[in-house]
């Protein structure tokens, strides 16, 4: 089938898209956009995380069918590109804070990381730990790198209320 | 494999007629699961998010909230959480945040999991499930609903429409047992209600028999208790030992298995432990709320 939706303030139309076929399938398989990760595929890992109309959800749960006229930001949306450029100053703050605190290990669940913190800011610029712990409680880190995770996420906090 | 969706109730309920083999999907957190597992592979996958009703709630005539089947438990802790305190408890404790913007009460109705979070809580608030059909509209007391393992009381062209719920007419309670505190498939779970205005208690058992189900004995042992005392009047503490003694009795209404998340006897257990705390902390509030009010 034919699927019409918004991904990242653009029109996309994508076709074949076998009907049981997840939105995060179809982001990165048919619409170039490999940022948002394929992991565990039942909603565990949260490193396919996009936002879904404005909500973050976990992209391997959303039927690519169900994103039908919907709007899709997914982490390459984040900041001032909307292609992953390599140039720095392009990207968002949340981004900026997780490359300065060195937030990163592998790197698999950094985009997850990155959208689920983006939407606690923007929610909660000033969020106590245990708000920053609830909010990323869906997103795994299997380095267990956990405590960059956290900096990063204070930083990029910082950096939006300054 | 089609992909149907329809935009209007009525729409839903005649492709539902026409292909009783379609699966309902809402948020996915199911139906997805499974799909991407290979697990099942359904002749079509009806997908129910663009039917405005199912995502709203409202007041019925009796006053009773009519919780829309795809309303999410994200939006069910924002807005509820004064009005269904219990449900909005067992909300709070389902997956993630990325789960809870998904998922729904009719989507763990319509899995009919014995460990689907929102169960207890139905099963102590007494909920009624609203289902339908072309053939027409019929409301299942929610213990009544679940049939078996995974299996529920709706029939093959019938589709969840919402839940009825009172609005709470005093303290709500929910325990869970896990690993951890997020992302969690319950081990056992327990939902708690005080219905002072009919000294009735309400309960419900998750994860700990074939079927979400209430205890209905130690319910009635309880409420019994406290009229003979003459305690939803005074307000008076517990006796010693009442709470344990439910506990006790909650436990003696489970019929729990070994498996991957627990063994039956660690169910048996720390139901009776949930089970004697609930009540414990919903007693607190309902003497909590007289001594507010007195002053």
């Amino acid at each position: 089938m034919r699927i019409a939706l918004t991904v990242n303030g653009a029109r996309r139309e994508v076709d074949d898209v076998w009907e049981g076929e997840s939105l995060l399938y179809a982001l990165r398989e048919r619409m170039g956009l490999a940022g948002a990760k394929n992991a565990c595929e039942q909603g565990e890992c949260g490193s396919c995380t996009v936002y879904l109309d404005g909500l973050p959800v976990c992209s391997c749960l959303v039927a690519a069918g169900q994103a039908q006229d919907r709007e899709v930001t997914t982490v390459e949306g984040l900041g001032g590109s909307s292609e992953d450029s390599g140039d720095e100053a392009e990207l968002d703050p949340v981004q900026q804070a997780f490359v300065r605190c060195g937030a990163v290990q592998c790197g698999f669940c950094t985009p997850g990381l990155v959208v689920t913190t983006h939407d606690l800011i923007r929610r909660n610029p000033e969020p106590s730990d245990p708000e920053i712990r609830e909010a990323l409680a869906g997103n795994l880190c299997r380095c267990t790198g956990y405590e960059k995770i956290l900096d990063a996420v204070r930083s990029a906090a910082a950096e939006v209320r300054s | 494999m089609d992909f149907l969706t329809p935009t209007t109730w009525a729409d839903a309920l005649a492709a539902k007629a026409e292909q009783p083999d379609a699966v309902p999907v809402s948020g996915g957190t199911d139906v997805m699961v499974e799909i991407n597992f290979d697990r099942r592979r359904p002749p079509a996958l009806l997908d129910l998010t663009r039917v405005p009703d199912l995502r709203e709630w409202t007041h019925d005539d009796d006053g009773r909230v009519r919780l829309g089947a795809g309303v999410t438990y994200a939006r069910i802790i924002t807005e509820l959480g004064r009005t269904l305190p219990g449900l909005a408890m067992a909300a709070r404790t389902v997956g993630s945040p990325q789960i809870r913007h998904r998922g729904t009460v009719g989507g763990n109705l319509g899995a009919a999991s014995p460990a689907g979070d929102s169960h207890p809580a139905l099963l102590a608030a007494d909920a009624v499930v609203e289902v339908a059909s072309v053939r027409g509209t019929r409301q299942v007391p929610v213990a009544e609903f679940y049939t078996g393992v995974k299996r529920n009381a709706l029939a093959p062209d019938e589709l969840i429409a919402a839940v009825l719920l009172a609005p709470a007419t005093g303290p709500q309670q929910f325990c869970k047992i896990g690993t951890r505190n997020a992302m969690v498939i319950s081990v056992s779970a327990f939902g708690l209600a005080l219905h002072p205005g009919r000294r009735a208690v309400g309960t419900g058992i998750g994860s700990a028999a074939p079927t979400p189900r209430p205890a209905d004995e130690a319910a009635a042992f309880l409420a019994g208790e406290l009229d003979a005392a003459g305690l939803w009047e005074s307000r008076g503490p517990l006796p010693e030992g009442l709470a344990a003694e439910f506990g006790h009795r909650v436990r003696a209404a489970a019929a729990p298995i070994d498996d991957v998340r627990g063994t039956a006897a660690y169910r048996l257990h720390t139901l009776s432990v949930m089970a004697r705390r609930a009540a414990t902390w919903a007693w607190d509030e309902h003497r909590g709320a007289d001594a507010r009010r007195a002053a």
